[in-house]
């Protein structure tokens, strides 16, 4: 398995420019009656990878993953699945298959039945079909429950069939919606990891729908962001966080806080702000309008909160109170209230936290940060 | 558990009687000794054996358990597939319409339905007898059947149906494998509904029917009009049996059902 940890590490066909996309939405929309669910998208997702469509419900994200099944057809633009248009395909030729939010599991059929019924529309040999169920029920773990109905099985145990039945005809996609919707948090943990190693020890192509922000970071290689049938971004899991293109995808994804500003300085590489509580000063290549109004993004665990004054109190730093404290166990958030009234949220790990004299309730303290700890939003 | 007052008993009491005192009579009756209905004179199932002999009554029983079987059958037939397609294709055009058309016949009278219908027939020149009789009772019963379907399909999780087509089915496949089994419940209700329906229309076969098709209750009404003879009590009573024996199935089945489902539930929550 190390050296599958170091392929993963290394797997980036995206960034490549010479690689062919796996699947391919091309000026897509779809519409019902007057609403717009998709939106002229445009999207592209390779080979092996494990992709999330990120987004609230509404976004469009599960239309999107419905017409890759074949059970929506785009109003307009195409989708290429293997160098193949499949927009015209029925649903039962696509070689792709889905696992449902609801499972969907057949109740009059035994799990291995369930399990088998796409090799059999496929007219596979019995003992093949047999082989094969019991090669899938191993996967997943429930070799004793062949004989079971779907409602004698726990939920979990239901996850897994649906997972088995859909990986069972080896599609070249599996789809998934919102596969772990229905499973308690801790039990959804675990699956997301199971997820994971099944993906790359198949080396199959996973197409994940989920409004959890958390499980997409966890799981996927890409993830798109999506609100109001468009993609806002797509990229890594580290990039969308670290590096969010929008006031949307920021905010989305993860705790944020946005320093608004005017800009005052850009060249070489940097870029200054000025702000009501604090003069910006970041990395970054864009050369915006002096004067233009601007936004910096930067995380609450990349803010610094200290009694003392940082070096150049003048640039990335500004005093302020300390308004609330949430204690969490392995962190401790802090509200800091700055001179103009805004308030910023600020997180530290309790490893770094003084635990003879902690920061307490309404003590003056200095809020900093590096010059590459947030990015300058698009809009 | 609830105390049984005084006033509870006799209202449940009274319920009853008013529902089942004039069956529990005819049952009685159906086994009296003397040829007056309403004269008790003894016990004896002399009835039920002249029942047996009396070739014009057996013979509309046996018209009528026909005309049923075939036209329960083939409304269920038509019925599901209306059913079907009211619920799957909700934006076809003149939905409204059809779906109104389809129900029309539950509050339709039913004089007008066989008024209708004989019209048809004499106006087409069909020749009334056992098959006329057949398509009135599929026209009145295929709306019953749409309506029980019906309203199994809109609790119906259509993403089994989706995973079906996902997992390389073709529809019609889908359909016979996935769908069919699972409304089977609701189809067969609705069966049984369109038979007992038809095993007692009486308004509708007597516009429709012809010489030589004369069903079981055509046949006792006119006898009736003659003088009732504990004979008919005796074939009444041997209709009542039948209907009860088939509502205690059907609900020992539904029960047992329900059972399996609660004892399914639980091992599962077990976990074993």
């Amino acid at each position: 398995m190390k050296s599958l940890g170091n392929i993963r590490r290394s797997f980036a066909p995206w960034a490549d420019p010479d690689s062919k996309p796996f699947i391919s939405f091309k000026n897509i929309t779809k519409k019902f009656g007057d609403f717009t669910a998709v939106d002229n998208l445009t999207l592209d997702i390779y080979h092996r990878e494990f992709f999330a469509l990120l987004g609230a419900s509404g976004c469009g994200k599960s239309t999107l993953l419905r017409m890759l099944a074949g059970f929506e057809r785009p109003t307009s633009g195409e989708i290429i699945l293997d160098g193949q248009d499949i927009a015209g395909i029925p649903p039962y030729r696509r070689p792709v298959n889905m696992m449902f939010q609801s499972y969907a599991l057949f109740p009059h059929m035994t799990v291995e039945s369930n399990i088998g019924f796409g090799l059999r529309q496929d007219g596979m040999p019995k003992a093949e079909i047999a082989e094969r169920v019991t090669q899938m029920l191993k996967l997943v773990k429930l070799e004793q429950f062949a004989k079971r109905k779907p409602q004698q099985l726990s939920g979990g145990q239901r996850q897994r069939v649906a997972l088995a039945r859909s990986l069972a005809k080896r599609p070249k996609v599996l789809l998934l919606d919102e596969p772990l919707g229905a499973l308690d948090k801790k039990l959804r943990e675990e699956t997301q990891f199971e997820l994971m190693d099944l993906q790359q020890q198949l080396g199959l192509t996973f197409v994940v729908v989920t409004h959890d922000q958390e499980e997409a970071m966890t799981m996927a290689d890409r993830i798109a962001v999506m609100s109001h049938g468009n993609v806002i971004q797509v990229a890594t899991p580290a990039e969308i966080y670290e590096a969010p293109n929008s006031r949307f995808v920021a905010d989305f994804i993860g705790d944020v806080n946005i320093l608004e500003g005017k800009v005052k300085a850009a060249g070489n590489g940097r870029i200054e702000i000025a702000g009501d509580d604090f003069t910006v000063r970041t990395v970054g290549d864009a050369s915006p309008a002096i004067g233009a109004g601007a936004a910096f993004a930067v995380r609450p665990e990349k803010l610094k909160v200290s009694r003392a004054a940082p070096a150049d109190a003048s640039i990335n730093a500004s005093e302020g109170e300390i308004w609330d404290i949430a204690y969490l166990g392995d962190m401790t958030v802090f509200h800091v209230r700055l001179p103009s009234g805004k308030v910023v949220k600020t997180s530290m790990l309790n490893a770094q936290r003084e635990v003879e004299n902690p920061i307490g309730y309404d003590e003056k303290v200095w809020v900093s940060f590096a010059e590459t700890a947030g990015v300058v939003l698009k809009d | 558990m609830t105390k049984w007052s005084r006033f509870n008993i006799v209202s449940v009491a009274l319920g009853f009687a008013f529902l089942y005192l004039p069956i529990v009579l005819l049952v009685v009756f159906s086994f009296n000794e003397s040829r007056l209905v309403t004269v008790w004179a003894g016990f004896s199932i002399k009835w039920y054996v002249s029942l047996f002999n009396n070739q014009g009554l057996m013979d509309a029983a046996w018209v009528t358990i026909r005309v049923a079987l075939l036209s329960a059958t083939i409304a269920t037939v038509l019925g599901t597939m209306a059913a079907l397609s009211l619920v799957r294709f909700t934006r076809f055009r003149g939905r409204m319409l059809f779906s109104g058309m389809v129900y029309a016949p539950l509050v339709m009278p039913e004089v007008i339905t066989g008024l209708s219908l004989l019209l048809l027939f004499v106006a087409i020149g069909f020749d009334r007898g056992f098959w006329t009789v057949t398509l009135a009772h599929i026209t009145l019963t295929m709306c019953f059947v749409a309506v029980v379907v019906q309203s199994r399909l809109l609790s119906f999780d259509r993403s089994v149906e989706e995973a079906a087509l996902d997992l390389g089915a073709t529809p019609l496949r889908t359909f016979i494998e996935v769908t069919l089994p699972i409304i089977a419940p609701a189809v067969f209700s609705g069966w049984v509904l369109a038979f007992t329906l038809s095993l007692d229309d009486l308004v509708i076969a007597s516009f429709t029917s012809g010489p030589g098709a004369t069903t079981l209750p055509m046949k006792i009404y006119s006898q009736v009009r003659l003088g009732v003879t504990p004979e008919i009590n005796a074939a009444c009573t041997l209709l009542i049996a039948l209907v009860a024996v088939g509502v205690i199935i059907a609900s020992i089945v539904t029960k047992r059902r329900e059972l399996q489902r609660q004892r399914d539930e639980h091992a599962a929550f077990a976990g074993t």
